[in-house]
């Protein structure tokens, strides 16, 4: 049986100015229900609040009945508000781990690409396969910059684009993603970030025939696909659901029109 | 412990608690939270002739004290219903309502056909989702059609019909009175309230759609008053919804006149909400010194 667990925050923090880090005490959850990095857990942000909040697990661990979940955050409206008001020692409802992540090999070779508050859950990527990803990251400014030496440490490579030029390569991410692919062969690409970042990422890694995955978002009810709202269009003229058959999905079959 | 059982239209019921079409899939998802055979029924999601796969996206808006959606009857047809999920839901106690939705009185015709033959308990009768262009809440804002589809569907069906009603017109009781009158063994309401979100910032709807209907804990004020009228009105059981999310508000739309009640929306947000309910309405009851839930309904006593 599926359980929502009541999970207590460890530790919080704030990796830029405007993103919230918890450390949650998650209970066996990761034993019972880690299959993939890009999971996600739907958080209870309140009594009055219907709506439970998707967010991606940012890196989780098993640990002995108290296995633990990193998440990371940003403020977008008064369920997200709600969360970041909570404090270590505080108990959070939390369903989970839900969805399917990316396909990966422990021994894989694999580019990641992150954008914004979508490069959290990138960091479960480069751990699953330590040492043997590149990760370019792309941030609107060097305030937005989140976890660059956790990545440094997990990564064989990293680089970092902003949109303003404050740090790294001025741009987005397709120019030092197209520099990596042009010089490495990788066994997939593997992205997370806003939808316009996400066909760009795709279509850079068509142009090099490499097999590319994506994390997609849409605005989500149940979390468990009972109810059908966070449907994403399919080039095979169906829609599937982000929260049961994604967030994840092969880029190919994304209809990136829809 | 008071007894819990209840008959809808014939068809008996372990405890008036069932879940709303909808909300709950074809019970595969919530299955794996809870035994769904706890409950007293399920509604399925509501089912078209042919497979169909909704509007698009963004489906869901949040509102105070509940939420918007737009889904607009995304299902796998009918015929893969009975041969994919109906022979799953089969094997468990639970009554099983099918929740059908047609273009023209002659497909709901032809789905009552296929649904008694293929077994299920009851046929609920969609003639108010507020998602679907054609059909839909057509059928559920004018009595004529209404009863027309009723009619249509009791000419058919070989198990009871439920038609479940629009809280989207002005006066309630005619529609109600319309479809008891063309045969409806029971009485569904309400679906979701028509509404609509707009993003400041991008001066756009939310909902891909514009609007939705709207579900939650918002709601279950007019639900309740739709439910007291519908009562007065006609002499057919009433499966009562929306907006319920503890046993108090179960009992609310019992006391109101419904016979069984159900969940729906609350499930989102405590996906063991139907059991929860349950069992606060069970304390409720043995509190109450109860010897049947059955001596809840219709007991309000107004001023």
């Amino acid at each position: 049986m599926q359980v929502n667990t009541t999970c207590t925050i460890l530790t919080k923090d704030a990796p830029n100015p405007h993103a919230v880090r918890f450390s949650l005490d998650v209970g066996n959850m990761v034993r019972d229900s880690f299959t993939a990095p890009g999971q996600f857990v739907h958080i209870r942000c309140g009594e009055e609040r219907l709506l439970r909040r998707p967010i991606s697990v940012c890196a989780c661990q098993e640990n002995q009945g108290h296995d633990t979940l990193t998440i990371v955050f940003e403020v977008r409206g008064a369920g997200t508000d709600w969360l970041a008001r909570r404090e270590p020692g505080d108990k959070l409802d939390v369903l989970g781990l839900l969805g399917h992540g990316f396909r990966m090999d422990p021994k894989g070779r694999y580019l990641l690409v992150g954008g914004g508050i979508g490069v959290p859950p990138m960091l479960g990527c480069a751990q699953y396969a330590p040492g043997q990803c590149d990760a370019v990251l792309g941030f609107r400014d060097s305030e937005h910059i989140l976890l660059p030496h956790e990545f440094n440490e997990a990564c064989l490579s990293l680089a970092i684009a902003t949109e303003d030029g404050s740090f790294g390569e001025k741009g987005f991410v397709t120019g030092p993603m197209e520099q990596l692919l042009k010089e490495n062969r990788y066994d997939a690409v593997l992205s997370c970030g806003p939808k316009p970042m996400l066909r760009a990422v795709w279509e850079l890694a068509r142009q090099y025939d490499t097999p590319c995955q994506v994390s997609m978002e849409e605005r989500m009810a149940c979390g468990v696909g009972a109810c059908l709202g966070c449907a994403t269009a399919m080039t095979d003229g169906t829609m599937k659901h982000v929260c049961k058959d994604g967030p994840v999905f092969d880029a190919s079959e994304v209809d990136w029109n829809g | 412990m008071a007894d819990m059982r209840v008959r809808l239209a014939g068809v008996e019921l372990k405890n008036p608690i069932t879940v709303a079409s909808g909300t709950f899939g074809f019970g595969r998802e919530y299955g794996a939270f809870f035994d769904i055979a706890r409950l007293g029924g399920i509604s399925v999601k509501g089912l078209t002739p042919l497979p169909r796969q909704g509007n698009p996206s963004p489906r869901i808006a949040e509102t105070p004290l509940g939420m918007l959606n737009s889904v607009g009857l995304q299902n796998p047809g009918v015929d893969a219903f009975i041969a994919q999920e109906l022979p799953e839901l089969k094997k468990k106690d639970i009554v099983i309502i099918a929740n059908i939705s047609g273009n023209t009185p002659e497909e709901y015709g032809e789905m009552c056909a296929k649904l008694s033959a293929a077994g299920v308990d009851m046929i609920e009768v969609n003639i108010s989702c507020p998602n679907v262009k054609a059909g839909g809440l057509a059928y559920g804002t004018k009595p004529e059609m209404a009863a027309e589809v009723t009619e249509i569907a009791k000419k058919y069906a070989t198990v009871p019909v439920m038609v479940k009603l629009s809280p989207n017109v002005t006066d309630i009781t005619e529609i109600a009175r319309a479809v008891e009158g063309a045969g409806a063994d029971a009485i569904s309401l309400i679906n979701t309230i028509r509404g609509m979100v707009i993003d400041v910032n991008t001066r756009r709807p939310v909902l891909k759609m514009n609007t939705g209907g709207l579900s939650g804990p918002a709601i279950l004020p007019v639900a309740v008053r739709m439910v007291w009228e519908v009562a007065s009105a006609v002499k057919v059981p009433i499966l009562g919804m929306g907006g319920i999310s503890t046993g108090t508000d179960a009992a609310q739309m019992l006391l109101a006149g419904a016979t069984a009640v159900a969940v729906g929306a609350a499930t989102f947000a405590d996906p063991l909400a139907p059991v929860r309910i349950l069992e606060e309405l069970e304390t409720l009851c043995d509190r109450q010194g109860l010897k049947s839930v059955t001596e809840l309904t219709g007991a309000v006593r107004p001023w």
